[in-house]
């Protein structure tokens, strides 16, 4: 028997998915944004050997590299708890994301910031330029120029990640994909529009991710 | 064999039956139960709570503990015969049985080939939680939150019947719905009784007493058509179980809450 395709089972349930992209896209607005900072600080850290925080980013990095996202998140959402701390949901999974991503960001720029020559740094220092001058505009800014299309893939890849929080009901695209599914039993027709978002939103994430690195970051080259 | 099948199947072989015991003698249950001195009762063997086999191979369970009563009101010998869930009304329809008590529910299927007594225990999706949460109707959980299993028949009952500011949690499974709720992360849950008994007897975190009752499906005791004599008896046992507090004693130390008011 032949399957008969029936898109309008998921076109009814289309406000479930536009607040389940609002949902996914707000989540990684937020982790990316805080992870990247909290991955700036772990480079920075790191790259200077600043003692004894160097270490703990070093324990943290390797903690955080080496275990699966999932287990990460159901510690922090069915874990802490145990502990009396218990977060919502979606605090579960904002927290959880912006662990994840702080840890490879760290690395990520780390790698750019020790990418910086010494001399370059050196050269800087000899115009007499500001310790936080060097920071700024001698590492930190070139770091980054190099280091950006990296980071950029990272966040993509923690934004298609944030379909796990599904699992402990936060209701991203994913958990709105498989409402749609427990109910109209349209498991095709379902997954691939769902995927086809999930394309479009990280092509989109991508694009502006490019012009946010031009206008901020490469800076020089904007005007090209 | 799809489920139709089975079923001519089994009313077929009913029918048969039927007109066999009618040829050969105006056999009555209750008579024979009587006469024998025996009451051969058709258990769960594999459904905890309801019949297992204990640590010292014996069976054992609420089914068990309900044939060990109607057995002694009725001043004969049991005799358990372990079934599986599927052969459990063949064994009765062909005689190897006298009474099915394996936590079988009733639908307009089975009432085609046996008949059943009245309910001897509470079997449901509800809604569950610590003792200090009150949560007596639908119109309760307003402001609460559920944890339920996507999907789930909880779950479209619930999506139904919850009023709009109640939390609905969706999880992916079972064990992440009980984890929700055992974590403290939802007020309640929502799954079904047998389940919540399993918990209670398994882990003290966090208490499962149920709220209230989102689908009714109690288990009924099965008798052979016609057998009026024995449902009558069996219904004054149940009947008297339920007044005496009897029936209450087995709820509690197997399901772990007190039967429901419906029951």
């Amino acid at each position: 028997m032949a399957y008969a395709f029936d898109f309008t089972a998921v076109a009814e349930y289309h406000t479930q998915l536009l607040s389940g992209v609002g949902y996914t896209l707000l989540l990684t607005a937020v982790g990316a944004t805080l992870g990247v900072a909290m991955g700036t600080l772990g480079a920075v850290l790191r790259a200077w050997r600043i003692k004894p925080f160097a270490q703990v980013f070093g324990l943290y990095v390797e903690l955080i590299r080496n275990t699966p996202f999932i287990v990460q998140l159901f510690f922090i959402f069915f874990g802490l708890p145990a502990l009396g701390i218990r977060l919502a949901e979606w605090q579960a999974a904002t927290l959880a994301v912006v662990i994840n991503l702080g840890a490879y960001s760290t690395e990520i720029i780390r790698a750019g910031i020790q990418a910086i020559p010494r001399g370059q740094i050196e050269a800087a220092g000899s115009l007499a330029m500001t310790r936080s001058q060097i920071f700024r505009h001698v590492v930190l800014q070139p770091a980054l120029q190099k280091v950006w299309p990296a980071l950029s893939s990272q966040i993509v890849i923690v934004m298609l990640g944030t379909s796990v929080c599904s699992q402990i009901a936060a209701e991203e695209l994913t958990f709105a994909a498989n409402f749609i599914q427990s109910r109209n039993f349209r498991a095709f027709e379902t997954y691939i529009v769902v995927a086809l978002v999930y394309l479009g939103l990280s092509i989109a994430l991508r694009a502006l991710l490019a012009r946010l690195g031009q206008r901020f970051v490469v800076k020089r080259r904007a005007a090209a | 064999m799809n489920r139709r099948t089975i079923l001519r199947f089994l009313s077929t072989s009913a029918l048969a039956l039927g007109l066999l015991s009618s040829l050969t003698a105006f056999a009555d249950g209750l008579d024979n139960v009587k006469k024998a001195g025996v009451l051969r009762v058709a258990v769960p063997q594999d459904f905890p709570p309801f019949g297992t086999v204990g640590a010292d191979m014996k069976p054992q369970g609420y089914d068990i503990d309900m044939a060990a009563l109607i057995a002694k009101e009725m001043g004969v010998k049991l005799e358990l015969i372990p079934v599986s869930s599927t052969n459990r009304i063949p064994y009765l329809t062909t005689g190897k049985a006298d009474l099915v008590i394996s936590s079988l529910g009733k639908n307009p299927d089975r009432e085609k080939v046996i008949d059943f007594t009245i309910a001897y225990a509470p079997f449901y999706n509800g809604v569950f939680g610590p003792a200090d949460v009150k949560a007596a109707s639908a119109a309760d959980l307003a402001g609460k939150s559920i944890a339920v299993t996507r999907g789930s028949v909880e779950d479209l009952e619930l999506t139904k019947i919850a009023p709009a500011t109640a939390v609905i949690k969706r999880f992916e499974d079972n064990n992440t719905t009980i984890s929700a709720y055992l974590s403290g992360q939802t007020q309640l849950a929502a799954t079904g009784n047998v389940v919540a008994a399993a918990l209670n007897e398994r882990t003290k975190l966090r208490p499962l007493t149920s709220k209230f009752l989102i689908k009714n499906s109690p288990c009924f005791v099965g008798v052979n058509k016609g057998e009026v004599a024995l449902i009558a008896r069996v219904n004054e046992v149940i009947t008297k179980a339920k007044k005496d507090g009897s029936l209450n004693q087995i709820a509690l130390k197997w399901l772990r809450n007190p039967l429901p008011a419906e029951l």
